[in-house]
């Protein structure tokens, strides 16, 4: 079940990703499960926050499922878009 | 507690939330004829369009079966039928059709009538008048949610609306399917890349495989055709907005749909042959999508909008929800739920499915939409001869 907090929305209790309900910025903090994320780049509102380190190759989560695969490591804190993100679906089902 | 709604009984059984006299044109030339009817007639809605003559194949069917259906939905008391008289889609044809359902039902073709189009108001009028008296005469009474098919839509969308007005829609589509009632979700072009998850979600092999037939087999003939259509999603907007992957995108526009199992698929003028969640084969133009929910027998729409969107149904109740607090101030006058406060982080997602229930209700009991406010009676008839969708018919 999707929580809010603050600034931030978290949709499924097994994602590894949050998305930013506002325009945040590089430096600051967000809490979450009870520990804090200091934000690694700027994050405009509707984009995606790393909740925990993601290895290259590893799956984003949001909704509980996957949405890609990491295209290279992605650090707790880091803005997670088409830099370090890309579709599985397009790699393995629409080849 | 049992929740129940006032709706209007149905002689074939079903239930409308509406009571409607529908006045259907047959065919483009008499749209006109057909809107002043039904400015002069109490309860009266113009269904007009484009189309009706000229037409063949499965275009043809999928006119005359959408007309034959609006006739038929439940928020409809009565119909009257008007057409020219030369065209291949007839007012007998569609008339007749619609009586099935033991409804009141006029036709006649302009041509016919001695004096014109000023004479073939007047008799529309007559005709139409006769209906609306008997209309008056039932009453509203209590049913069950089981009665209720809810069309599950989304127009103007952006970024925002996958995490908001989307999943807050999903939760009352589980709560109508718990309820015993009918969703259908259509726009199937914005469920790729979560075809894996609609499998899984399917009540039986044979739902699953169709609805990997029917991903599949598009994405083949649009390969075949030379586009590339997941090249260009998400468009350049979404990308823009934070949806990174067609997953992304997609998950946001099926979150509408909840968490219920998939019943089957349906093509576009099919009812849904039980009760629980369906798919509709429908591209994705929402007016489009929205008729076809109509034709199919939804009694209640949904639709979320982040953008806004002004459009409504003549036949079904249209109730907008959005997410995004700009066009919630900007397009107040469209929208229905103000579902903002989720990304201004006041309300969760739960709290807002709460308030689009409440305003259901009370849109289920005779409350207006402002779609029906402001009189917006959009029809668009989706055309099935355009190439890339042929491969519609369901194997």
């Amino acid at each position: 079940m999707p929580k809010h907090q603050n600034n931030f929305i978290i949709m499924h209790l097994d994602d590894n990703c949050v998305t930013a309900l506002e325009d945040i910025s590089k430096g600051s903090q967000i809490q979450i499960r009870e520990s804090f994320i200091i934000i690694n780049q700027n994050i405009p509102l509707g984009h995606k926050i790393a909740l925990e380190d993601i290895r290259k190759g590893d799956l984003v989560k949001k909704y509980g499922h996957s949405i890609g695969i990491a295209t290279e490591n992605i650090i707790k804190g880091d803005w997670i878009h088409t830099h370090n993100l890309t579709s599985q679906y397009l790699k393995e089902v629409a080849k | 507690m049992i929740e129940e709604f006032m709706g209007y009984q149905r002689p074939n059984g079903e239930v409308g939330i509406r009571n409607k006299i529908a006045i259907i044109s047959s065919v483009v030339c008499v749209n006109h004829v057909v809107q002043q009817i039904a400015n002069k007639v109490k309860g009266a809605v113009p269904i007009t369009h484009p189309l009706g003559c000229g037409q063949f194949g499965p275009d043809y069917k999928n006119t005359l079966n959408t007309l034959i259906g609006l006739g038929k939905n439940p928020n409809v008391f009565g119909a009257v039928v008007v057409g020219l008289g030369c065209e291949n889609i007839s007012s007998r044809l569609i008339a007749k059709n619609i009586m099935k359902s033991k409804k009141s039902v006029e036709f006649f073709d302009l041509q016919e009538v001695k004096g014109g189009s000023p004479a073939a108001i007047e008799k529309g009028i007559i005709l139409g008048n006769r209906i609306s008296e008997k209309a008056r005469e039932l009453k509203r009474e209590p049913f069950d949610f089981s009665h209720i098919v809810l069309g599950l839509e989304c127009g103007g969308s952006d970024s925002i609306s996958g995490i908001s007005a989307n999943p807050v829609l999903g939760i009352i589509s589980d709560r109508i399917v718990k309820l015993g009632g009918t969703t259908i979700l259509a726009e199937f072009t914005e469920w790729i890349g979560t075809e894996h998850l609609l499998i899984k979600r399917a009540i039986n092999k044979n739902v699953a495989e169709q609805i990997h037939e029917l991903l599949s087999g598009f994405l083949e003939n649009l390969n075949d055709l030379g586009i590339n259509f997941l090249g260009v999603q998400p468009t350049p907007g979404n990308i823009q907005g934070g949806l990174t992957t067609i997953e992304e995108k997609s998950l946001g526009s099926i979150a509408k749909a909840g968490k219920s199992p998939i019943q089957g698929l349906i093509q576009y003028t099919e009812k849904p042959k039980g009760k629980g969640l369906w798919l509709m084969i429908e591209p994705s133009l929402d007016v489009e999508s929205m008729t076809g929910l109509a034709a199919v027998g939804a009694n209640v729409i949904a639709m979320t909008t982040g953008r806004g969107s002004p459009c409504g149904n003549p036949v079904v109740p249209v109730i907008k929800l959005c997410g995004n607090p700009k066009t919630c101030e900007w397009m107040a006058e469209n929208i229905d739920v103000d579902v903002s406060s989720i990304i201004k982080g006041e309300n969760s997602v739960e709290e807002l499915a709460e308030v689009l229930w409440l305003r259901m209700k009370n849109v289920l009991n005779g409350e207006k939409t402002q779609a029906e406010k402001l009189g917006f009676n959009d029809i668009a008839i989706w055309r099935n001869t355009a190439a890339p969708f042929q491969y519609m018919h369901c194997k």
